[in-house]
């Protein structure tokens, strides 16, 4: 079982062959044109963390002592980058993933993606996966 | 005539990269660039004359409050308001708007009627429901067609006796729209109801006449006329703003202050309580100045063209839709290609240097209306090029080839 810093070295490294941002997006777009759909049932208002110009759904799992999250957006930039927060948050344990930054993001040159002021939702995505976290770390103590 | 290369050297920002490429600039309405003579205008405040106004009687002051209240008469005279103490300062269009609506809380009685269209400002519709709760008058919704033109008839038809406050955009932000004013001016007054403006997407592309067109209020914001940001404007005929409750107390208000009772200032110092934006009032005077250096009419004519090529170039986009058909139109394009979110093509237009604005526009009404996720915005002044515009529909192609 690989660590969250261990992922996003990994998502780094991945990132590290593209010349160009137009590499980056394509790459970007393809994650989330392939992201797992989210179970129908959840994308509904319940679901949704508004951001004023695309919508991002989540939900979240505890499956065994680890936190499944499933997520979606109707724009498929914003789908991109949930992909690749869920492959680095998805499955790990309450406790590591509310010690866990987002720093790399930035090192993908993705930072402006994850700016409250682009109001995509992605933002306030990061601060509701902690908050599962921590709802689910108090359950399982 | 527009001396095109001239006019971009006035604006020191248009020469710079972003993201390696020249930066095109096409978020207009939500921010226009300020020229040097302007940011000139403002530092030579700060360099030679700061102080407060109005108060003093040293020299500084002195000059200071003459500047400031220069930049007033020439407002009033660009505007072509009967008297300068008619123009109002404020902070933006939204504190002007604010400062009627708080103004009628006395005035308005439960079951009065306040008409807006449906193609407000957020800016112009939270205060009026704001003004709604306090008073008990009614909120009415004059809508608009698929054009995402005003249905004038529909409009006339709402209006009665009840009616006490109509509340429009002389220009729609996220569609462009030029709405009729003087037909709703008219119709309006007929039923003796007073007519609110939102001039902030007009200002910066014509010339208004507050006389010759009897407008009652005008509101408009200097960052979206070539001016500093934090700094606006309220128009109101004199008998209308004298009967506007205040709202805001402080200093450079009041006539005569004791602990037992207050008496006010006369205009325009009653609404403008405290030490005001001076260095923003007089950019925004010397704003101004420079667009009629330029002349309204030439601005009016060169945006025209812009946005007449903008709309051939990019209607031959494939699944492209334009929203926002009116016949009269300033210079603002919205629309989506296909299915594409805008978000998606907002986000790699940037990547290319270029500078739109996505989303609801603050305008959520209106793309409710579409039932669209919202538009991408394009919007001109005349310090753009058609060769942006061309080099803005090759990124678009080459934005929809990465997205599909
Ligand atoms: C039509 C319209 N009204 C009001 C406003 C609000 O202006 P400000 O934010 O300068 O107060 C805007 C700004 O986007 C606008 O476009």
């Amino acid at each position: 079982m690989k660590t969250i810093s261990e992922i996003q070295q990994e998502i780094i490294e991945e990132f590290n062959i593209f010349s160009d941002w137009t590499q980056r997006y394509e790459y970007i777009i393809e994650l989330g044109k392939s992201l797992t759909l989210i179970n129908k049932k959840y994308k509904i208002d319940n679901y949704l963390i508004s951001g004023c110009q695309s919508k991002v759904w989540l939900n979240a799992e505890l499956v065994g002592n680890k936190i499944i999250y499933t997520a979606d957006s109707d724009a498929i930039i914003t789908k991109g980058i949930i992909a690749i927060l869920l492959r680095v948050f998805s499955n790990q344990h309450p406790s590591n993933i509310i010690d866990a930054n987002t720093d790399f993001i930035d090192v993908l040159g993705l930072k402006e993606h994850l700016s409250p002021t682009r109001a995509n939702g992605l933002s306030s995505m990061i601060k509701q996966i902690k908050m599962y976290a921590i709802a689910f770390r108090t359950k399982l103590a | 005539m527009i001396n095109i290369q001239k006019i971009r050297a006035d604006f020191p920002i248009l020469n710079q990269k972003i993201n390696g490429k020249e930066l095109i600039y096409f978020d207009n309405a939500a921010t226009s660039q300020t020229p040097q003579i302007v940011i000139d205008k403002i530092s030579n405040y700060y360099l030679g004359y700061n102080s407060n106004i109005h108060r003093g009687v040293h020299f500084l002051s002195q000059k200071a409050t003459e500047a400031y209240e220069n930049a007033r008469k020439t407002i009033q005279l660009h505007f072509n308001a009967s008297r300068p103490y008619e123009i109002i300062f404020t902070s933006g269009a939204t504190h002007s708007i604010n400062i009627i609506a708080l103004g009628y809380t006395k005035i308005l009685k439960k079951g009065d009627e306040i008409i807006i269209s449906e193609m407000e400002h957020h800016s112009n519709i939270v205060p009026w429901q704001m003004l709604c709760e306090r008073t008990g008058a009614i909120l009415k919704i004059a809508p608009i067609n698929e054009d995402g033109v005003l249905v004038l008839d529909k409009f006339k038809s709402m209006c009665s006796k009840k009616t006490k406050l109509v509340v429009i955009t002389h220009v729609s932000n996220a569609l462009g729209t030029v709405n009729p004013i003087e037909s709703i001016l008219s119709i309006s007054h007929s039923f003796n109801a007073k007519v609110i403006i939102d001039g902030a997407q007009a200002a910066p592309h014509f010339k208004i006449d507050f006389q010759a067109l009897d407008i009652d209020y005008y509101v408009a914001s200097s960052h979206k006329l070539y001016g500093p940001t934090g700094v606006g404007m309220l128009y109101g005929k004199e008998r209308l703003l004298n009967e506007l409750s205040l709202y805001h107390g402080g200093g450079e208000m009041i006539h005569q202050v004791t602990f037992k009772k207050t008496t006010y200032a006369e205009l325009p110092h009653k609404f403008e309580p405290g030490t005001p934006n001076i260095a923003g009032v007089i950019g925004f005077g010397e704003a101004i100045n420079y667009t009629n250096s330029i002349g309204l009419n030439n601005i009016n004519s060169y945006e025209k063209e812009l946005m007449e090529y903008a709309t051939k170039e990019l209607d031959k986009i494939k699944d492209l839709k334009i929203y926002g058909k009116a016949k009269d139109k300033t210079a603002i394009i919205s629309f989506n290609i296909g299915k594409l979110h805008p978000y998606d093509l907002g986000a790699i237009l940037d990547k290319f240097g270029i500078a739109v604005r996505t989303g609801h526009h603050c305008a959520q009404p209106i793309i409710d209306y579409y039932k669209i996720p919202g538009t991408i915005r394009v919007s001109f002044s005349f310090y753009n090029t058609k060769e942006e515009i061309d080099i803005m529909v090759d990124s678009l192609i080459r934005a929809t080839k990465m997205l599909q």
